[in-house]
């Protein structure tokens, strides 16, 4: 297992270095440069030219990538231009969030799509299932921006539940009660994707139910709640898990509609707006550390398979 | 009284808003330590009669219609489901044919066989581990203390069929259903696995209802023979007299399948034709398209059935062995 999970991190090293390749000829594609963008519109070309020497841009990119990368080999992500921070302490922020929104989220979608699912699964066909599915599907089409915009109107401005937008560090006052900051764009995100994980959950559980271990189970007289969750969902859970993983990845790295809702400062977020920017250094940071996240992620879900699976062997 | 009395069972497949008859009238009585063999062609619904027996068919498409399955005494289709369930895996246990895929692959096998200890008896963790092991000694699992903490895909499909045994028997039932137990094992697995089941048998005293396709296999241990064509008995009786004294053409034709191990032959007497669809209506008796026999009176009439000596009963208008 250790060893499996050193080469993992091995294979890392040649991806990353693509990744980053790609990601650095990409973002100078895009048209316009920080200097210019920084300055704004009255600048002079000199003091364009000035300031996109002060900041390396005037090199060559083939310079450009071999210094960064350079840098990045001894931990230095280098420095925000819009900020005038390094960028690894301004991802670290967005990072807070988007954690903390994702973990939240995730809490959610364990806590209502998982008895949810098994619930569609076990009464399939009635009406309990219909009214689930139909639930589902629902919360699977409404955009999040409109379901963020109606719990905002709903709990924030009428109820004054709980806070509509922003949300301070729990380093900050308050401490983790900051957490209520969270709740609303947490729910929202909730919504689709728990339906995905009810609807995912019901199908692989119908599937496993027409196994013969099942028949098997059912044959040794055990209550049909017991089949349901010691034998049905625990196997069904091993395609579940892989669902699980990558819609947490997903949900840290891409709530972009979510984080602008709730003005939420979100690595999502952070994303869009450094990429408007042209806030070079930050792009490649995030996006190098998003690889290398959902490389963790892959390997927890193949972790994961091999716990839950004792056909599953790790070489 | 029979330990197991089966009157008149008639089993539907919904089909659409049809519900088509799979099994009709089926009667079958089965004594204390007895063995009884159900046998027939792929879809003749002795694999469904059996699953009616054991209450496996809730939740699938085929109904249970009419008819009586009683089981010491009390009529199992009576029961509520609560009750019905704590009859089966302890009075009433079965096996079935797919050892490969009939164990949960996530749970090691020694817990599997505990669980069916401890649905049924009041013991300790502990306790119930030890019976697991005493079981899986019983069907002759070599080195039962290592692979009580084995998974299913660490072992052969023999080993696993025993597994499934095991489990059968972890509370000592008064009937073990077979559902076609070795038919996905080798040959010399097979042997091992019935000469296993009938030692078991001796040693436990518990009837068995064998449902197969193998002639073969039946007449090595079982006491009488059912055998079925198209959901419904044609011919039965006791092991002996069915095979001095075979009387369905039906019946016949398979034992005319079974290639021999003896000599050498160019051609299998295989039976003509194929078993007709569900939805496909033959007026008559089923079997006359197929049948070596028939004449005008098979295509227009259904045979009944009918006792051609005592305990022998065959649904056949021209019964072979008595005229001949």
């Amino acid at each position: 297992m250790l060893n499996y999970a050193l080469n993992r991190v091995l294979t890392l090293v040649p991806t990353l270095l693509a990744a980053s390749f790609l990601v650095f000829m990409f973002i100078h594609l895009i048209p316009g440069d920080p200097a210019s963008i920084l300055l704004g519109d009255t600048a002079t070309p000199e003091e364009v030219a000035e300031l996109s020497r002060e900041l390396g841009l005037d090199e060559p990119l083939w310079t450009q990538y071999v210094l960064w990368l350079g840098n990045v080999l001894q931990g230095d992500l280098g420095t925000s231009v819009f900020f005038r921070e390094p960028v690894l302490s301004v991802i670290a922020d967005g990072a807070e969030t988007s954690v903390l929104l994702a973990t939240m989220t995730m809490f959610w979608i364990v806590v209502f799509g998982v008895p949810i699912g098994i619930i569609s699964a076990i009464r399939h066909g009635s009406w309990v299932d219909q009214a689930t599915s139909g639930g589902a599907m629902l919360f699977a089409s409404v955009p999040t921006f409109w379901l963020g915009l109606y719990l905002i109107l709903i709990f924030s401005v009428g109820l004054g539940w709980f806070p509509s937008s922003g949300f301070p560090s729990l380093a900050d006052e308050g401490g983790a009660s900051n957490l209520r900051y969270l709740v609303l764009p947490s729910l929202t995100l909730a919504a689709p994707n728990a339906a995905l994980i009810i609807r995912l959950i019901r199908a692989s559980m119908l599937d496993v139910s027409r196994e013969d271990h099942v028949r098997t189970a059912r044959a040794k007289g055990l209550h049909p709640v017991r089949v349901a969750i010691r034998h049905v969902f625990r196997n069904a859970l091993i395609a579940v898990s892989a669902a699980f993983g990558f819609t947490f990845a997903a949900l840290v790295s891409e709530a972009v509609v979510t984080e602008t809702v709730f003005s939420l400062p979100g690595i999502g977020r952070l994303v869009v707006q450094s990429i408007l920017r042209r806030d070079y250094p930050v792009i490649q940071g995030v996006i190098l550390i998003i690889v290398v996240f959902y490389m963790a992620i892959n390997l927890l879900v193949d972790l994961a398979y091999a716990s839950l699976d004792p056909r599953v062997s790790l070489k | 009284m029979a330990l197991l009395d089966i009157r008149d069972l008639d089993l539907r497949i919904a089909r659409g808003r049809e519900l088509l008859p799979v099994v009709q009238g089926v009667s079958l009585a089965v004594e204390e330590n007895e063995t009884l063999g159900i046998v027939g062609e792929s879809g003749c619904g002795k694999s469904l009669t059996a699953l009616a027996i054991m209450g496996l068919l809730e939740g699938s498409v085929v109904r249970i219609a009419g008819g009586s399955v009683h089981f010491r005494g009390r009529d199992l289709l009576a029961l509520s489901p609560d009750e019905r369930r704590r009859v089966m895996g302890d009075q009433m246990a079965m096996i079935f044919q797919e050892p490969m895929t009939s164990l949960n692959p996530v749970y090691r096998v020694g817990d599997q066989i505990r669980e069916a200890i401890l649905q049924h008896r009041r013991m300790s963790r502990k306790q119930a581990r030890d019976r697991a092991l005493d079981l899986l000694e019983l069907v002759r699992i070599p080195d039962p203390l290592r692979r009580i903490d084995s998974f299913p895909h660490q072992m052969s499909g023999g080993q696993r069929q025993r597994v499934m045994i095991a489990m059968a028997l972890a509370c000592d039932p008064k009937l073990l259903i077979a559902d076609e137990p070795t038919t996905a094992l080798d040959v010399t697995v097979q042997k091992e696995v019935l000469e296993l089941m009938r030692s078991l048998q001796a040693r436990n005293g518990m009837s068995i209802v064998l449902i197969s396709h193998d002639l073969g296999v039946v007449s090595e241990i079982c006491d009488k023979v059912a055998v079925m064509y198209r959901g419904k008995i044609v011919e039965q009786a006791s092991t002996s007299t069915l095979f001095s004294n075979m009387s369905h053409p039906y019946t016949l034709g398979l034992l005319g399948s079974i290639p021999s191990t003896d000599h050498d032959v160019e051609w299998l007497d295989a039976i003509p034709g194929r078993v007709p669809t569900l939805d496909e209506a033959v007026p008559g008796c089923a079997f006359h398209p197929r049948c070596f026999a028939a004449n005008e009176s098979c295509r227009s009439a259904d045979p009944s059935a009918s006792a051609v000596s005592p305990a022998h009963i065959v649904r056949c208008h021209f019964p072979q062995g008595s005229s001949s």
